[in-house]
């Protein structure tokens, strides 16, 4: 099972260590973590996806909000939340199947960011699923290297401002 | 060094640099005493000390001084304060952080840190002791603008004696030490966004406990760290003696509850009575406060008490499920809990369990055994026990001699038996000795230790010797590190790999040079006498008494097993 962890701690230094060394000491598998600041400069908001069974994940916020710097910890399932993300995937593309790579991304929605003789790089944008499938279907051709943001995301409804 | 400051420095009477700053602090929040070692990174900090009236102890090693904040913290309850140096300084109070995090100790430890121009270039004496103390420490701080220095001190002693305590790590770099500032301190209190130090209780949680509590028919009050913390002791006794409930002990809640009532069932868990884990084993309802379901207290987590309903009681949400899944939770400060029980608890006679705990205890009592051709190390505690009346301040360090007094001294008071839970530190006991005996000078301190964990902080014996400190020091000496040798013998089939010392010293010689009245004893029929000897001097003082070496600390139920498999062992 996996699941969002959206965490909006203080801007501190110190915060993502806090995060990330939590995050170690306890064992958890953590899909993927996203930093960024929020409204508020004081504030940054941290989203996780954590894989690991019911008993786990309630274990993972009850610690996450024992960090001093921790403010608050949300868990919205994926309808309840907004979610994106961004990836940039470098395709290997000679001129014969180009042109169905980049019919493929047009169908996608994907933008190319780069086009060299012999690869092109694509920007995939969208939710987790969107980002997912661009990345499954890429990859029935040579993905020569990818770029993954991790998911953002804001619960619903949008939080007021602290 | 020229002072890059942030303001120049004003007429302002509030100007002092940063150093100042800290000592400014630390007299204003009542801090009288200190225990440190002075470095390259911490000496303005020592100079602004120098002529501050508060009173510092060198110590001889920076663990030491860790420890023995540690010591004066458990003791007192107040908040230990601890100074050392950049580098080698700082890491060398990392143990004692984990130990004081583990047991959920107040302190607030300040550190030198090379200045901030020359942070991450791999200078003289410089760790990342921010870095390295994240997970052994509530929080910690890297202090980079001075600005922030009066704030982050104000947070830092909130923090470590507020909610769950624990130890605060402030690292504060040498030209942070020397600016001059005239921020001034915070006057508000302190308040962290998301930290809730208190909790509120929820009232009908609190009804559900107690009528769970009121039901049940074998009900056991499972004690830990956090009614020492809370100061409790009167609220347990009146709950057990209302509703006929049996108290089980453990380590660092030993004395909360006093030893010889008659609802004791002392020290559950591995090394615990027979009759508390019986008597859990038999349970209907176990009351768990301030716990933490150590797996050395509850072994196989699955086979705990698998006859009760579990009501869980903690100050830190993140405690309740962590272990094991209550079937009631209550967060929240264990006074306030208790407080709000104790005003709907109708008393309630169990006469049948009362019964049964008095049938369990003296059925399979604790055994002290004795002979005449050797010392047995538990009759030498039960001596102490009773020459002391359970009045003293006991401090251990760690293994066979750890386990032996808390099976056999009977303690009677909070705060009065201090040792290394969680973390299980060798060498904590002789520096937490002179905490305690600083902060509680009226009363007797006694050391006791193994010829092991003693040799892990023995350079201490100088510090002790230099204030003084009436502390009186028991080796329980078998000349090896007696809890490995019984693992070894029970589950390794006797082969003592390197558990046996091949050389000790003469310990007693030995602390004779150090300015120690020492002495040692041997002999059965001498060692009631060595005792009260080692008692009797105003001064500190020095018994090693040389015990069988053979002994195994029992009753024991082998690591990860349940409740009732105890340890049978081979003739």
């Amino acid at each position: 099972m996996k699941k969002l962890i959206s965490i909006l701690a203080r801007n501190r230094p110190g915060v993502l260590s806090h995060v990330a060394g939590l995050i170690t000491r306890r064992g958890y598998n953590v899909e993927s973590i996203a930093a960024g600041p929020t409204e508020h400069p004081d504030i940054t908001r941290i989203t996780l996806v954590v894989a690991g069974d019911e008993h786990i994940l309630e274990q993972v916020v009850r610690q996450f909000r024992k960090l001093i710097d921790v403010i608050s910890v949300e868990v919205p399932s994926y309808g309840h939340a907004l979610t994106g993300e961004l990836a940039l995937i470098s395709i290997s593309a000679d001129s014969v199947i180009r042109e169905e790579i980049l019919n493929l991304a047009t169908l996608l929605g994907l933008k190319v960011m780069d086009i060299q003789e012999d690869s092109l790089t694509l920007m995939a944008v969208g939710t987790a699923h969107t980002v997912d499938t661009a990345v499954v279907r890429f990859s029935a051709y040579s993905i020569k290297a990818l770029a993954r943001t991790g998911v953002v995301a804001l619960p619903k409804p949008i939080p007021e401002s602290g | 060094m020229k002072d890059k400051n942030p303001k120049p420095a004003t007429k302002s009477t509030g100007a002092r640099n940063g150093a100042g700053v800290i000592i400014d602090f630390l007299k204003k929040s009542g801090v009288e005493l200190v225990f440190g070692y002075p470095g390259g990174a911490v000496i303005p900090l020592y100079d602004a000390l120098y002529d501050s009236g508060i009173r510092h102890i060198l110590t001889r090693h920076e663990q030491a001084a860790i420890h023995a904040a540690d010591g004066y913290a458990r003791s007192t309850g107040r908040i230990g304060v601890v100074f050392a140096t950049s580098g080698p300084g700082a890491t060398n109070l990392v143990t004692g952080l984990a130990n004081a995090h583990m047991d959920s100790v107040p302190l607030v430890a300040i550190t030198g840190q090379v200045a901030t121009t020359s942070l991450g270039s791999d200078s003289f004496q410089e760790a990342d002791i921010y870095g390295i103390s994240i997970p052994v420490t509530k929080y910690n701080y890297l202090v980079k603008d001075p600005r922030m220095l009066p704030k982050v001190l104000a947070e830092a002693f909130y923090l470590a004696g507020s909610g769950r305590p624990g130890p605060i790590l402030v690292d504060v770099p040498k030209d942070i030490q020397t600016t001059v500032i005239d921020t001034p301190f915070p006057t508000k209190p302190v308040s962290i966004p998301g930290y809730i130090p208190r909790p509120p209780v929820d009232q009908k949680q609190v009804e559900a406990m107690v009528a769970a509590l009121t039901m049940s028919r074998r009900p056991i009050v499972y004690l830990g760290g956090g009614a020492t913390i809370t100061g409790v002791a009167p609220e347990i006794i009146k709950i057990a003696e209302s509703l006929d409930t049996a108290v089980a002990t453990t380590l660092p809640a030993k004395g909360v509850f006093p030893d010889d009532h008659p609802l004791s069932l002392g020290l559950p868990g591995m090394h615990g009575t027979k009759y508390a884990n019986l008597a859990i084993n038999e349970s209907d309802l176990i009351l768990a406060l301030g716990v933490r379901f150590d797996d050395r207290v509850v072994g196989d987590v699955r086979r705990f008490a698998p006859r009760a309903m579990v009501v869980h009681v903690d100050i830190d949400p993140a405690e309740i499920g962590k272990r094991l899944a209550p079937d009631i939770a209550v967060v929240g400060d264990l006074k306030t809990v208790l407080g709000l029980a104790l005003k709907i608890v109708k008393p309630t006679e169990k006469s049948a369990w009362r019964k049964r705990i008095a049938q369990l205890k003296a059925e399979f009592p604790l055994f002290v055994p004795r002979s005449e051709l050797e010392i047995k190390p538990q009759a030498v505690i039960k001596t102490l026990s009773d020459l002391t009346a359970g009045e003293s301040i006991i401090v251990t360090d760690v293994g066979q001699h750890q386990m032996w007094a808390a099976q056999h001294y009977v303690s009677k008071k909070p705060r009065r038996f201090l040792s290394s839970g969680g973390l299980g530190t060798m060498g904590f006991g002789l520096p937490a000795a002179m905490g305690a005996q600083l902060a509680l000078p009226g009363e007797k301190t006694v050391l006791i230790t193994g010829d092991g964990s003693f040799q892990m902080n023995i350079q201490e014996l100088a510090t002790i010797r230099e204030h003084n400190l009436p502390v009186k020091i028991l080796i329980l000496n078998n000349g090896c590190l007696g809890m490995v040798r019984q693992w070894q013998q029970f589950f390794f089939d006797h082969r003592h790999s390197e558990s046996i010392f091949g050389f000790n010293p003469d310990f007693a010689k030995l602390a004779q040079v150090y300015g120690l009245s020492a002495c040692r004893v041997k002999k059965p029929e001498e060692m009631d006498g060595a005792v009260r000897n080692l008692l009797a001097g105003d001064g500190p003082a020095l018994l090693d008494v040389m015990v069988a070496r053979e002994e195994n600390v029992l009753p024991m139920i082998p690591p990860g097993m349940g409740q009732t498999d105890f340890y049978e062992e081979k003739g």
